[in-house]
């Protein structure tokens, strides 16, 4: 168990010491965020009542980009010389290399939208009155669902001709739940009300995210096989 | 099973399936009484309702077929979840076909984003994906497990997004509620005839969609055999 | 179905050479060996184990060199090593990297990143990694592709130190002059089938060179 640990450390390490050194996924993402920011602020006209309403979609449509781009290259650096199989030589559980994948792509998505919120915020003259906690507690469910089902789905479709074309197309339909209960949830807490109808939606992310990544866990080990 | 009996079986299934829809379309076209407001296109509701039942069915039927195939690793697991997954999203893509028919006709509106609807929409997508993925997969020792995978999450997703629309429709309701109340009881036993008539469908068509596969795999395995003979 | 039928005995401490045409099955054997594919029928035992039941704590004595480095190019040598290091439980970390990567005659090269490397220094690390854990049983997989002279001269000297220890070693070659030297034994796959098995003294290279190019000839 100990052992374990270490070694979910290690890979963790791992994933974020390659990023810090190539700034590949995270240059990228940051950009596409802010890219696809201002594409929005020119489609619609950002001081509008209108606009104001689709806030929180227009934010969530953003991290998912976002967070696609980042999770086609989830595991290039395991493709590159083998290293994959490095690691599934090792004694390590392979549930591990998943568990460790989706923390590292949390970490990165998270601080995208750390970064992306406040130009958000800037760019849309959006009033702030809302309540934080329960805008962090949506941000971080939405999150961890999406690392978690992202991640699995990315695996998967490494292993197709198509791969990075195919991501988006199985993972939409999959993380509707998440979309739905993210955007809701956003507005929720955007409006400060955070009475029983946020609750059921944290509910219903928390629920998708014990849910996924049980089952992603479980059969991710056949997405290595051979 | 002998190549007699396996003919025998899907002739069978094909008569019964054709009875049976005749039987469900005399049913609907002349056994049901007339709705009022609606009169003949509210027939389309026994299709709509048919087709959708056997829409999750044939998903379900490709859960518990990768599930087995994961478990037991036999290539007839993967044929039948191949053969479901094609045959459900015929049968889905009905449903979204008859559903926007009979909304235009009950409530004036092409779509409605009701969660039953909904769902059958999102689950049309991941048919796609599921069939999508299979096409992707370049390794046929692979495909199948990757396959099978996919189908079990893409079928855990399902009673999520129900949920999720369904709450998402409570916070803001649309005027016109779904169908449901009281049926007359001739529209009743019409509706129960057309479901069976079209599980008899999607059965036989499975059994058909079965055969093409296995006789496929048969020509590869004495391609190969040919091959390694005379090589 | 890539190997047939194949019956494969080494007992501990000998040094077994595998050769064969390409596509006779020779990395899919090892990685079958290696634990990293389960057989399609019959199973692998290593030390006597059941690998299937033995679970993790077989991994920890099997070191593999393979054609790719399955080193991290954004890393740097020391930090490679030390997170396999970490995934293989080593103890005393810095300890044990610095012995191996001296053991290479990489030392000096502790804080350069991997992708700088030459080939032949990045075969020396991959060696360096696979005896990280001290490993009972090692497998290589055509280490002499590509390798300089002072590369060369290190994986000689490994494999030698490795075999005086009683490691069990298997290697798969086409290089049939550095390759069978140390070899107890010799085993050629062809078309996934165990064509011969037999002690080295008994084979000579120069049959087996004709025997590789009748073989090459045959399968155009």
């Amino acid at each position: 168990m100990r052992q374990a640990w270490e070694q979910l450390r290690a890979l963790i390490w791992k994933d974020l010491a390659l990023e810090l050194r190539t700034k590949d996924m995270l240059s990228a993402m940051l950009i596409f965020s802010f890219l696809v920011m201002v594409v929005f602020a020119f489609a619609l006209r950002p001081e509008a009542a209108t606009t104001r309403a689709v806030f929180p979609g227009i934010l969530w449509v953003d991290f998912s980009f976002a967070g696609l781009l980042g999770l086609n290259r989830a595991f290039a650096h395991e493709r590159a010389n083998d290293c994959l199989t490095g690691l599934l030589l090792a004694p390590l559980d392979p549930v591990l290399i998943y568990a460790a994948k989706v923390i590292s792509n949390f970490l990165f998505l998270a601080l995208v939208e750390a970064i992306s919120l406040p130009l958000f915020f800037a760019f849309f003259n959006y009033p702030w009155s809302g309540a934080a906690a329960a805008l962090l507690a949506i941000l971080f469910l939405g999150t961890l669902g999406f690392a978690a089902v992202g991640t699995f789905l990315a695996a998967l479709a490494a292993n197709t001709r198509t791969g990075e074309v195919l991501l988006p197309l199985i993972l939409f339909p999959v993380l509707v739940p998440v979309l739905l209960a993210a955007v809701q949830g956003t507005a929720l807490a955007l409006a400060g009300q955070t009475g029983p109808a946020l609750a059921a939606w944290l509910r219903l992310l928390a629920v998708y995210d014990i849910i996924f990544c049980v089952l992603a866990a479980l059969l991710f080990p056949y997405l290595l096989e051979p | 099973m002998s190549a007699g009996k396996v003919h025998a079986g899907r002739r069978l299934s094909g008569w019964v399936a054709a009875v049976l829809m005749l039987v469900a379309l005399y049913a609907i076209f002349f056994y049901a009484p007339l709705e009022q407001t609606m009169r003949e296109v509210q027939k389309i509701f026994y299709i709509h309702v048919g087709t959708a039942w056997n829409a999750f069915l044939a998903f379900f039927i490709v859960f518990l077929a990768s599930l087995l195939y994961l478990r037991k690793r036999e290539e007839r697991w993967d044929d039948l979840a191949a053969v479901s997954a094609e045959i459900g999203v015929l049968f889905t893509t009905m449903v979204l076909l008859t559903g926007p028919i009979w909304a235009k006709s009950a409530w004036n509106t092409w779509w409605t984003w009701e969660p039953r609807l909904t769902t059958t929409l999102v689950l049309w997508f991941i048919y796609l994906a599921y069939l999508l993925v299979r096409a992707g997969v370049v390794e046929e020792t692979r495909r199948a497990t990757i396959a099978a995978a996919f189908g079990i999450i893409g079928f855990a997703d399902v009673p999520v997004v129900y949920l999720s629309v369904r709450w998402w429709r409570l916070s803001h309701p649309i005027i016109f509620g779904g169908g449901g109340g009281g049926l007359h009881p001739a529209m009743l036993v019409a509706l129960i005839i057309s479901v069976f008539a079209f599980t008899a469908l999607y059965l036989y068509l499975l059994q058909m969609g079965l055969t093409v596969r296995q006789l496929e795999r048969r020509v590869r395995h004495l391609k190969e055999g040919w091959r390694e003979r005379y090589e | 179905m890539v190997l047939r039928e194949v019956s494969l005995a080494i007992p501990a401490g000998h040094f077994l050479a595998l050769l064969g045409p390409n596509g006779a099955g020779k990395t899919t054997l090892l990685r079958i060996l290696a634990l990293l594919i389960p057989p399609t029928s019959g199973e692998v035992r290593l030390g006597g184990r059941p690998a299937a039941e033995a679970g993790l704590s077989l991994r920890r004595q099997i070191g593999v060199v393979s054609h790719n480095t399955l080193l991290y190019g954004h890393l740097t040598a020391a930090e490679n090593l030390l997170f396999y290091a970490r995934l293989y439980g080593v103890t005393e970390r810095q300890q044990r990297v610095r012995e191996v990567m001296e053991e290479v005659g990489l030392a000096y090269a502790w804080h350069e990143q991997v992708r700088t490397f030459s080939r032949g220094m990045q075969q020396r690390l991959a060696i360096a990694r696979a005896l990280l854990a001290r490993p009972r049983i090692l497998f290589l997989d055509e280490p002499y592709t590509g390798l300089d002279p002072q590369a060369l001269e290190v994986l000689q000297a490994v494999l030698a130190r490795l075999k005086q220890e009683g490691c069990t070693i298997l290697l798969i070659t086409h290089n049939l002059e550095q390759g069978l030297d140390l070899a107890d034994e010799i085993a050629v796959l062809v078309r996934g089938s165990l064509v011969y098995h037999g002690p080295r003294a008994a084979v000579n290279s120069h049959s087996l060179a004709d025997f590789f190019r009748g073989q090459a000839g045959g399968n155009a």
